[in-house]
């Protein structure tokens, strides 16, 4: 081996430990019954959830560039999701409390999903109440586009929002999960 | 927003090993995992204010560099003086050493060598960064390179 490739030869460093306050989002990716998901948070709260059917590095890319590029892979701060996550999948847990930051959803979509932030476990409700409980009960495509670009999906409940008919129509994680959460939480739905 | 930076974590991922390895030969086994650490968090610390993506591996480099001045670990250290620049083989020749051995040699290299070799071998860093980086042109960093790698042979061999 010369000189140069002894130089570049490279060993692993120490874990970087990044002090909290510089630390403007943290993620860890875990595993679920549903595929491997992503977790990120701010100082607020859980502001984002990814599914196996996005690319996690889309997803820090895009939060780099919308919240902080100061993004940070630190699975402690995400343990407490996780946990209820756990809970939640084994059927033990119908309410999540962690706080959330609504950063990611703007105006109108932010209400949307707000008001689907509060629909009860093994509840469902559809896109046009969706649409009335966010103050505008005409703009049911446009409530629908809202449950479709949930930045927080699983613990903001899109799952739970069906077309007026009771079909399933669109889900982010896939029709399959869609169908997989509402029979964890007992609901009837239509094919 | 104006310049779109990467996840931090990805110049972690990318870069950290190859930084580690640079402070390994800059302050010595005992003290590169501090020096580490420290590089990343002040790193970090202004990475929102970056005003450009381009270049980012020499820009974490310039930081570690820095780190090392502001601790005065260079003044420790005692270049030792060669009279005559050794005779250059044409191309890279094997050598059996192992890190602490080329450690030893290389921190007796003059500082303008050491840091350019180690700029452009563990940084990987091309000609015109190694240059940028220390306030030399080109051509300067090349033969700076050059003289340092031949000091290392002949230390070592």
């Amino acid at each position: 081996m010369s000189i140069e490739d002894t130089l570049r030869r490279t060993v692993a460093p120490p874990a970087f430990v990044a002090p909290a306050n510089l630390i403007d989002v943290a993620y860890t990716t875990i595993d679920s019954p549903i595929g491997p998901l992503l977790l990120a948070a701010t100082r607020r709260g859980l502001v984002r959830l990814g599914f196996a059917t996005q690319d996690t590095d889309d997803l820090l890319d895009d939060m780099a560039h919308r919240l902080s590029p100061r993004v940070i892979e630190a699975p402690k701060r995400l343990d407490k999701v996780r946990r209820e996550l756990d809970q939640y999948f084994a059927g033990r847990r119908h309410d999540f409390t962690t706080p959330l930051d609504w950063s990611l959803s703007k105006g109108f979509r932010q209400e949307v999903l707000k008001a689907v932030a509060a629909i009860p476990f093994g509840q469902v409700r559809s896109y046009k109440e969706m649409a009335k409980a966010a103050g505008s009960p005409n703009a049911v495509r446009a409530a629908g586009s809202a449950c479709g670009s949930n930045p927080i999906p699983l613990i903001v409940p899109c799952h739970r929002v069906l077309g007026s008919d009771g079909g399933l129509h669109g889900y982010g994680g896939g029709l399959d999960v869609k169908r997989r959460l509402l029979t964890l939480e007992g609901v009837a739905f239509r094919e | 927003m104006g310049v779109e930076l990467p996840p931090f974590q990805r110049l972690l991922d990318e870069h950290g090993a190859a930084l580690y390895r640079f402070l390994y030969f800059k302050v010595g086994p005992f003290d590169a995992g501090d020096c580490y650490q420290e590089t990343m968090v002040s790193a970090l610390r202004a990475y929102p204010d970056l005003k450009s993506a381009d270049n980012l591996r020499a820009w974490l480099f310039t930081i570690a560099h820095n780190k090392v001045i502001d601790r005065g670990r260079s003044s420790q250290r005692r270049p030792v003086p060669v009279a005559t620049i050794p005779e250059q083989p044409a191309a890279a020749v094997d050598v059996d050493v192992r890190d602490d051995e080329l450690w030893s040699a290389v921190k007796k290299l003059p500082d303008g060598q050491r840091d350019a070799v180690l700029f452009r071998f563990v940084g990987d860093l091309t000609y015109a960064d190694v240059g940028a980086t220390l306030g030399c042109t080109e051509a300067a960093a090349r033969q700076r390179v050059k003289e340092g790698i031949a000091k290392l042979r002949e230390a070592v061999k």
